[in-house]
């Protein structure tokens, strides 16, 4: 719990000090900050959790495993923000502090233990989010960005809402273990409110996490984004928004599978195909890591679906192979789009010969996010087929298996034009701070991928 | 402990190699380190003993939570393959000597990185290890062919890779399903060995295998990939591939696709054999019409794969003896005939057979080692390729008449192409490029007459090859048939 209350308290603390003005200070104290709460998150792992203020919160390992991936990526992408906020407004202050905010929003949602607290967290999270996606003001992309993210979360949040009021009106109770006890003691007299709450709940959640066919603010909002606010919702926001999908799912619902595993098989098929199909006629890298991330909500979906002892842990590997590899890829973004001025797939070409450490770590990122073995992605991806044929769903996992090698395509674009196309180009400046962030993740990455026993018993 | 030694060998000579950066020593590098792969296997071979079945076995846990051990070993079977992926690097690389690759340093350090990922896939035990081992093969491969590859190499190449990662992907659906079968939910290959699943279950496991491999190898009709690649990589992109590469599809076969689905083999092992004889006829038509003399090549290789999965086919002693010692002849075959053409390619600056003639009087030497080669590939007696050729034949022929007499049509058809060939780029008039052929010499004389001494040795006296595979795949075959016949599983 000492991680919420660290994580807020850093926020007020970094807003202070853009108060008096002290710009040098933000980017260390935030860090440092981050780096306090991701070893006190460690130091709750392993302790045995009860929920705490009155069942409010349960900060269990589960908890602090998906709060350190959560800690960990956005102490990345703050790393990568030195000289990226002050080029593009001059309140730099706020964007630490909005993004901190929005991550004690994410520590709640990993952490609830009643749905009242599953809200609140979704709701500072959405709102900071909704402001960081603006807040290029004079920018009319990021300006239609927040507008559409705001409108279609905030619809969601209807949906999110009145599920949890349906589930109340069934239930008599937000707490996950009355709910629990709810369905348990008369699995099969449960009120039809009761489903219509889990579907709403679904499509609500649906939207958060940017699943097919509740996916249509993504590509837009990503877009329109600032990029390095685009890393911090691709990988933090969407790590979150499974945590809260599963241990709501895992705790609960578990016993009605029957009645949901069908609507998330269909969502899930859904977020592949439109999310590889599409990614493949993108022409500019933005857009393509947009939509290739609506197709790794389809592969993560599938730990939701068949719901067993390692979900968690499957999850979990997947989610920081995905935040570690699409944060990799983001800061490649950024340098090249502060530096060529563009995107498109054309722009990588050459790039292997002037800045071969630049291309090496992309590749390995590229790699990793198409599931290639040796890096993390391949175990993550390895992990969401085993448990879906755990539960013996093989067509899914068959329609999977042909879509990862769609996904081939459109990953190995980028390889192809840094390394087999030739073009005159000037060398990308690399900071230190990108080098350090891209030299340790492409290692982790291949650590996880030969490795990953370091992480899969975390929780 | 060996095994390790002998799979890490090659990856840290890779690191070393690509350390060279842009110096062409990177090569001599490569090479003296392939040698000392090489020396390593023949002191493996030296204390490796036929009768006694897997051996040099290293098992320690690697994956627990997963369920995968890394757990590798020798027996007859991996030990040929082995003996081929070393033999045949060394021999690649100093090959690729008269070539300036540029960035040298990569170029050498890919190949050896390829080689860990081949010996890997020839001993794991362990179905996820197999699985790492078969893609980490492939990605070195890719980017070999597509960075130094010919003008067409990206579109040819990502058509590749997707094929071919598709048809593994879809390996690893059958692989997970296998291991969520056995009690305690691991990879062993042993396991999967005792599982005794319905038949319709095999049969489903098997065609997820049989993807795999068939696009590996390729059979008839997963080969469309395979001219255009081979045709369009380097020549050591292209000896790898085809010298030792395919094998992994065919030890595929011969370890984990029949073995792990015997039933699914009896259903399907059939249509598997009707693709691959079908293959071989197919491919040596196509074969006799070609100019572009490596896209011959290509398909006679098409062809002769064709044999060998046809030979594995049948199941039976002399058909998967013949298989395993001519995965060996056709390696060194065809490594030698690639290499050959790029002689010929980098002197005259073509690859149309129509506008070669007369080297034969220019270069003697040349046109010598040509013809054992050439011998060889079209199975005369005396050269290896006899043998191979000889002993499949006959274990189809114990199988089905009809199979033998179309699949022999390989050994007609492959000496009139392979002749043809021939006869138009070493004799008839000389065409003005060809008037200034010069003879081989230095390395590419080493190159030819190593082959060339092989080729006539393994011909003339082929019992120790056979004798190190013929205990294992005797068990191999028995164990099988005990399976397919009993239902109950027996002891392996």
């Amino acid at each position: 719990m000492s991680v919420l209350i660290t994580i807020s308290l850093l926020a007020i603390l970094v807003l202070y000090l853009g108060l008096f003005k002290a710009k040098k200070a933000l980017l260390p104290v935030s860090i440092l900050g981050l780096l306090g709460a991701l070893s006190l998150s460690f130091y709750e792992w392993g302790s045995y959790a009860q929920p705490i203020y009155n069942g409010m919160m349960l900060f269990d390992n589960f908890a602090a495993a998906f709060s350190g991936i959560t800690i960990l990526s956005t102490l990345l992408i703050f790393l990568l923000s030195k000289d990226y906020f002050e080029r593009i407004s001059s309140n730099i202050a706020e964007y630490y502090t909005v993004i901190l905010f929005s991550l004690a929003g994410i520590i709640v949602m990993v952490s609830y233990h009643n749905l009242t607290m599953l809200f609140i967290g979704i709701e500072i999270m959405s709102v900071s989010l909704y402001i960081l996606a603006g807040i290029k003001k004079r920018d009319f992309a990021s300006n239609e960005a927040a507008l559409k993210y705001f409108l279609m979360g905030a619809f969601s949040t209807g949906f999110l809402l009145f599920g949890i009021a349906l589930l109340y009106g069934a239930s008599g109770s937000f707490d996950l273990l009355e709910i629990r006890n709810y369905i348990l003691s008369a699995p099969q007299e449960v009120s039809p409110l009761f489903y219509g709450g889990i579907l709403l709940l679904i499509v609500g959640l649906c939207f958060k996490v940017g699943a097919a066919p509740f996916h249509f603010w993504a590509p837009d909002v990503y877009e329109g984004s600032p990029s390095l606010i685009t890393a911090y919702m691709s990988t933090v926001v969407k790590t979150a928004g499974f945590a809260a999908f599963l241990r709501l799912f895992l705790f609960c619902f578990s016993p009605l599978s029957e009645f949901w595993s069908p609507v998330l098989v269909t969502l899930a098929a859904l977020s592949l195909l439109i999310g590889n199909i599409t990614a493949v006629y993108q022409q500019h890298f933005k857009r393509m890591l947009a939509y290739s991330s609506i197709s790794h909500v389809g592969y993560m979906l599938f730990a939701v679906i068949s719901l067993n002892g390692s979900s968690d842990t499957s999850i979990f590997v997947y989610a920081a192979a995905y935040s570690i590899a699409s944060i990799m890829a983001f800061a490649a973004l950024i340098l090249l789009q502060r530096q060529v001025g563009t995107d498109s797939f054309d722009s990588f070409n050459g790039l292997a010969r002037k800045n071969p450490f630049l291309a090496l770590t992309l590749t390995v990122a590229m790699l990793s996010l198409a599931g290639i073995p040796l890096t993390a992605g391949f175990i993550g991806k390895f992990m969401m087929f085993t448990s879906a044929l755990s539960t013996y769903h093989t067509y899914l996992v068959l329609f999977a298996v042909l879509n990862a090698a769609i996904g081939i395509f459109y990953y190995f674009r980028v390889i192809v034009a840094m390394y087999f196309k030739e073009a005159d180009r000037h060398e990308l400046i690399v900071s230190p701070y990108y080098r350090l962030v891209l030299g340790l993740s492409a290692a982790a990455t291949i650590l996880l991928g030969v490795y990953p026993e370091l992480i899969s018993r975390l929780i | 402990m060996e095994i390790l030694l002998l799979i890490f060998l090659p990856l840290a000579g890779a690191i070393i190699v690509s350390l060279f950066g842009k110096h062409q020593q990177a090569k001599t590098a490569a090479f003296i380190w392939s040698l000392l792969s090489l020396g390593f296997t023949g002191y493996l071979l030296d204390g490796f003993d036929p009768a006694a079945g897997t051996q040099f076995t290293v098992d320690f846990p690697w994956l627990l939570s997963l369920g995968s051990r890394f757990n590798a070993g020798i027996d007859g079977i991996s030990m040929l393959l082995v003996l081929l992926t070393n033999a045949l690097v060394p021999l690649i690389i100093l090959a690729s000597f008269s070539h300036n690759y540029k960035s040298p340093g990569a170029f050498y350090g890919l190949i050896l990185f390829m080689q860990s990922g081949l010996l890997l896939v020839f001993t794991a035990l362990d179905a996820f290890l197999f699985y790492v081992g078969w893609e980490i093969a492939l990605i070195p491969i890719y980017f070999i062919c597509a960075i130094w590859g010919g003008s067409n190499r990206i579109k040819v190449n990502i058509k590749f890779f997707i094929y071919t990662f598709a048809g593994s992907l879809i390996m690893l659906l059958g692989i997970i399903y296998m291991a969520q079968q056995t009690p305690d939910k691991t990879f062993d290959l042993l396991g999967f060995y005792q599982l005794s699943l319905s038949t319709s279950e095999q049969s489903w496991v098997f065609l997820a295998f049989f993807m795999a491999f068939a696009i590996k190898m390729p059979i008839f009709p997963f080969h469309t990939w395979q001219p255009d690649t081979y045709t369009e990589s380097p020549t050591a992109g292209t000896m790898l591939l085809s010298g030792i590469m395919l094998k992994m599809g065919t030890y595929g076969a011969i370890r984990w696709l029949i073995p792990v689905a015997p039933l699914g083999f009896a259903q399907w092992g059939q249509t598997a054999l009707t693709l691959a004889v079908i293959g071989i006829v197919y491919a040596s038509l196509i074969a006799f019409t070609q100019k572009d003399i490596k896209r011959l090549v290509a398909y006679s290789s098409i062809a002769h794969v064709g044999l060998i999965a046809a030979g594995i086919f049948v199941w039976n002693l002399q058909g998967l003896q013949g298989a395993m010692i001519q995965m060996l002849n056709h390696g060194l075959n065809v490594f030698g005939l690639f290499f050959v053409l790029d002689i010929i390619i980098r002197r005259l600056g073509t690859r149309d057979m129509d506008k070669m003639g007369g080297i034969a009087k220019m270069a003697p030497k040349f046109s010598i080692t040509f013809l054992i080669i050439l011998l060889g590939t079209v199975a005369l007696p005396l050269t290896n390729g006899f043998i191979g050729e000889f002993l499949l034949l006959m274990g189809l022929y114990n199988y089905n008449i009809w199979a033998s007499a179309i699949a022999g049509l390989t050994i007609i058809l492959g000496a009139v192409y392979m002749l043809r060939m021939y006869q138009r780029i070493m004799f008839g008039p000389s065409a003005d490029n060809t008037l200034t052929f010069a003879d081989i010499a230095g390395t590419e004389k080493v190159v030819l007459f190593v082959v060339c001494a092989l080729i006539l040795f393994i011909g003339v006296y082929p019992k120790p090859l056979l004798a190190i595979s013929e205990t294992s795949t005797r068990e191999l075959i028995d164990f099988v048939n005990g399976k397919i016949a009993g239902g109950s599983p027996t002891n392996y």
